[in-house]
C-alpha cells in the first residue's frame, strides 16, 4: 500500500490517521463542567466538519497548490454535490453510499464543464471566469431552479419522498422524517464515554467521514508524489517551457480542475450526509473565498496545510462565534468596573457575529509573516525547539523539511 | 538528405517585414549556424520552426511533414527540441525534476494521467535523466533547486532536458550568450561531443563568431529578413557582402 512513498510520507499518513480516528479523545482535553468547555472540539458535529472541510481544502491544493490556478468558484461543487446526494436521499435510499457517490460524479460533469470554458484563460482571468460561473450556479439555484433545489427554503427530505430503493428492501420508515445512514448504521448514532468528568462522543457520522477524508488524503499523497504531480508543478513554474518539452497543459490542468471538483463534491455529498438539507448559500462566494483562506492559512502546495487551515478556521469560526458580550463581560469582571466596559467594547467587535474580522486580521498577519502559512509556522517552531534541545551537540537536521 | 526544408517564408509584424522569402535547408547530422546582426530576424525564423509564430507565408517541412500550424507540443514530439536564448527552465524544481519532466513527456507523449504510481517508482526514467546529468557532468547537483543554478548551469539543465529526449534536431538560440570565455569554451567542447557520440542535426543562432566557426559545417547568414548567402564557414569568412552586413559599410 505504501509502495513508491519514502519513509517520511509514510511517517506523515500514519500520523494523520492516528490523529483522525483517535481526534474524538484528543480533542476533548476539558472536563465537561469546567468553565474551559467550551474550548474542546471533540463533539462530532464540529469534528465532521473539520474532517468534511480538510477534504474540500486537500481537493482546492491539488489545483492550486499544484498548478497555481486560483478558482474562486469551487464552492459550486460543493454545493452541487450536496444537492445530488439530498436527491439520492429522496429518490433512491436513505443509505449515504449512492448518494456519496452521486455528489461526486454529478460535481465532476459539473467541474469538467467549468474548467472546460474557464481553463482557456490563466491567471486573473481564470479567476474571475470561476467566480463567475459559481455566482451563476448561485444565483439559479436560489431562484431559476428553484423545481431542483427548492429555492431558499433549500433542498429537503420528507416522509413522502420516493425512496425507491428503501421500499422495494423494505427498510423505508413511515413514521418520521429518516436519517441517512451506512447500511443500518445512523449518521446521527453516537456512543458516549464518561472518564475523569470528560464525555467522549463517538459518532457513525464522525468515523464514515473519517474514513473517506483519510482516502482522499492518501489519495492527494499519491498524487502530489506521481508524475502527473510533477506535471501540475510544471505547470505552475514555467507552462511554456512543458509546451516546448512536448505537453499539452490543458489536459493535466483540467484534470486537475476535475479531480479538485470531485473532492469539493465529496465534501458536499458528505455536509448533506451528516445534515439532509442543502441550501444555495453553500454556493455563494464567500464559501469559495473561504476555502482559499483555508488553504492559503495552512500552507499553499503543502499536504498538511490545507487540512490544518481548515480545522483551525473551523475551530476558530465554532468558538468566536458563539462569544457574546455577555460572555465577555464575565472574562473581565475581575477588571474595574470602567476597564471592564471598555475591554468588551475594544474586543466584542472580533468576536460573535464579528469573529470574521478576527480571521481577516490573522490572514493578513499569516500572508505577510508566514507566506508558507501554518506548516512554515511549525516547521519554524520545529527547528527553533531543536536547536534549543540540541545546542553544541550536533547539527540539526533538516528532515522534515517539505516532509508536511 | 536534407531533413528541413524552410521555402519562401514570409512573417509580417504590423508595418514590420520581419522574415522576407526565406530559404533554408538544413542537412541531417549537420550543424547549421544562422548568423547576423541584430534584427535579421534569426529568432523570428526559430519561432516559426517551433510553432510559437506562424508563417505568413512559405512552407516549413521537418522530415517530409510540414511544421505549419502544429502545436508547440506535436513539433517537440515530432523530433524537435529547443534551447531558449534566456534558460527556460521549472526553477521552483530539482534539477532532476527538470530532466524528468523531459523524459516523461518523450515516454508519455503530450498527455497521461498518471497519479497513483510515484516518482520513486520510475526507475527507468530518474536512471535516464540522471544518466543525461552525468554526461553533462551536472549530477552532483541532482538534488539542487534550480533556481539557486548559475546563469552557465541553468543554460547546461535546459540543455540536458533537450537531450534526455534524443531529439532529431536540437535547436540553440545563442547558447553562450553572456557566458565568460572560459564557459564558452566549455560549450563550445559539450556541444562537439554531443554531435560527435549522437549525431543530432542541430541549428544554432550565435552572435560568438569563434562559437560559429568552431560548430558549424554550413552557415547562413540573415540580414534584415532575409538570407543574404549560405555556404560552408571557410567561404563565409571572406565574403565581402557578409562583412557589409556586420560593419555596415566598407569592411
Amino acid at each position: 500500500m505504501f509502495k513508491g512513498l519514502d519513509r517520511n510520507d509514510i511517517r506523515l499518513m500514519l500520523v494523520v490517521a492516528l490523529v483522525t480516528l483517535a481526534a474524538p479523545l484528543i480533542l476533548n482535553p476539558f472536563p465537561a463542567d469546567s468553565a474551559w468547555a467550551q474550548f474542546n472540539a471533540g463533539y462530532p458535529d464540529l469534528m465532521q466538519r473539520f474532517v468534511i472541510y480538510g477534504i474540500f481544502a486537500i481537493g482546492f491544493n491539488i489545483l492550486f497548490g499544484l498548478t497555481g490556478y486560483l478558482s474562486f468558484g469551487h464552492a459550486a461543487f460543493l454545493g452541487v454535490g450536496s444537492y445530488a446526494a439530498v436527491w439520492m436521499f429522496k429518490l433512491l435510499s436513505m443509505n449515504v453510499v449512492p448518494a456519496v457517490l452521486a455528489a461526486m460524479a454529478i460535481a465532476g460533469l459539473f467541474s469538467l464543464a467549468i474548467g472546460w470554458i474557464s481553463l482557456r484563460r490563466t491567471g486573473i482571468y481564470f479567476s474571475i471566469l470561476t467566480l463567475a460561473f459559481a455566482q451563476m450556479s448561485y444565483n439559479l439555484a436560489y431562484s431559476v431552479l428553484t423545481p431542483i433545489t427548492n429555492g431558499e427554503t433549500g433542498l429537503q427530505i420528507s416522509i413522502n419522498d420516493p425512496r425507491v430503493l428503501d421500499r422495494a428492501f423494505g427498510t423505508a420508515a413511515s413514521d418520521s422524517v429518516p436519517y441517512p445512514d451506512f447500511f443500518g448504521l445512523q449518521m446521527n448514532d453516537t456512543a458516549s464515554f464518561e472518564f475523569f468528568g470528560r464525555v467522549f462522543q463517538f459518532s457513525v457520522g464522525y468515523y464514515f467521514a473519517a474514513m473517506l477524508f483519510l482516502a482522499a488524503f492518501y489519495l492527494a499523497l499519491r498524487l502530489f508524489r506521481s508524475p502527473f504531480g510533477l506535471m501540475l508543478r510544471g505547470v505552475k513554474t514555467n507552462q511554456s517551457r512543458l509546451e516546448y518539452t512536448g505537453i499539452n497543459p490543458r489536459p493535466y490542468t483540467l484534470a486537475a480542475f476535475v479531480i479538485s471538483g470531485v473532492y469539493a463534491g465529496l465534501a458536499g455529498g458528505l455536509l448533506a450526509a451528516m445534515d439532509p438539507l442543502a441550501g444555495a448559500e453553500r454556493m455563494q462566494w464567500t464559501a469559495s473565498g473561504e476555502v482559499v483562506l483555508m488553504t492559503i492559512l495552512g500552507g499553499v502546495g503543502t499536504l498538511l496545510g490545507p487540512v490544518l487551515g481548515a480545522g483551525f478556521i473551523k475551530y476558530f469560526e465554532n468558538i468566536l462565534s458563539k462569544i457574546n458580550d455577555q460572555i465577555l463581560h464575565q472574562w473581565f469582571a475581575f477588571l474595574p468596573d470602567g476597564m471592564e466596559d471598555f475591554m468588551v467594547t475594544l474586543v466584542s467587535p472580533f468576536v460573535g457575529k464579528g469573529w470574521h474580522l478576527t480571521l481577516g486580521v490573522l490572514f493578513m498577519l499569516v500572508v505577510i509573516f508566514l507566506p508558507g502559512g501554518l506548516v512554515e509556522g511549525f516547521q519554524r517552531i520545529g527547528r527553533l525547539l531543536a536547536r534549543l534541545v540540541g545546542r553544541g551537540r550536533k547539527p540539526v537536521s533538516d528532515d522534515d523539511k517539505g516532509g508536511a | 538528405m536534407a531533413i528541413l526544408e524552410i521555402r519562401g517564408v514570409g512573417k509580417r509584424f504590423g508595418g514590420l517585414q520581419a522574415l522576407r522569402d526565406v530559404n533554408l535547408s538544413v542537412e541531417e547530422g549537420h550543424v547549421h549556424a544562422i548568423i547576423g546582426p541584430n534584427g535579421a530576424g534569426k529568432s523570428t525564423l526559430l519561432n516559426c520552426l517551433v510553432g510559437k509564430l506562424v508563417p505568413d507565408e512559405g512552407t516549413v517541412v521537418f522530415d517530409g511533414r510540414s511544421l505549419l500550424g502544429r502545436k508547440p507540443w506535436e513539433i517537440n514530439q515530432m523530433g524537435i527540441s529547443r534551447v531558449f536564448q534566456t534558460p527556460e527552465i521549472y526553477s521552483e524544481l530539482t534539477v532532476l525534476e527538470n530532466v524528468m519532466i523531459a523524459c516523461l513527456a518523450r515516454r508519455d507523449g503530450v498527455f497521461r494521467l498518471e497519479a497513483w504510481k510515484t516518482l520513486a517508482e520510475e526507475d527507468d526514467i530518474r536512471g535516464k535523466a540522471m544518466q543525461v546529468l552525468a554526461d553533462l557532468k551536472m549530477e552532483d547537483k541532482a538534488d539542487a533547486h534550480s533556481a539557486a543554478l548559475s546563469r552557465g548551469d541553468k543554460r547546461r539543465l535546459e540543455l540536458a532536458m533537450c537531450l534526455s529526449q534524443e531529439p532529431r534536431l536540437l535547436l540553440l538560440d545563442e547558447p553562450t550568450a553572456g557566458m565568460a570565455r572560459a564557459d564558452t569554451n566549455r560549450t563550445i567542447e559539450l556541444l562537439k561531443e554531443i554531435q560527435e557520440r549522437l549525431g543530432i542535426t542541430m541549428v544554432i543562432i550565435e552572435h560568438d563568431m569563434h562559437v560559429v566557426f568552431s560548430l558549424a559545417e554550413r552557415i547562413t547568414v540573415m540580414a534584415q529578413g532575409t538570407v543574404l548567402v549560405e555556404d560552408v564557414p571557410e567561404r563565409i569568412r571572406g565574403n565581402p557582402k557578409v562583412q557589409e552586413a556586420y560593419l555596415g559599410g566598407h569592411g
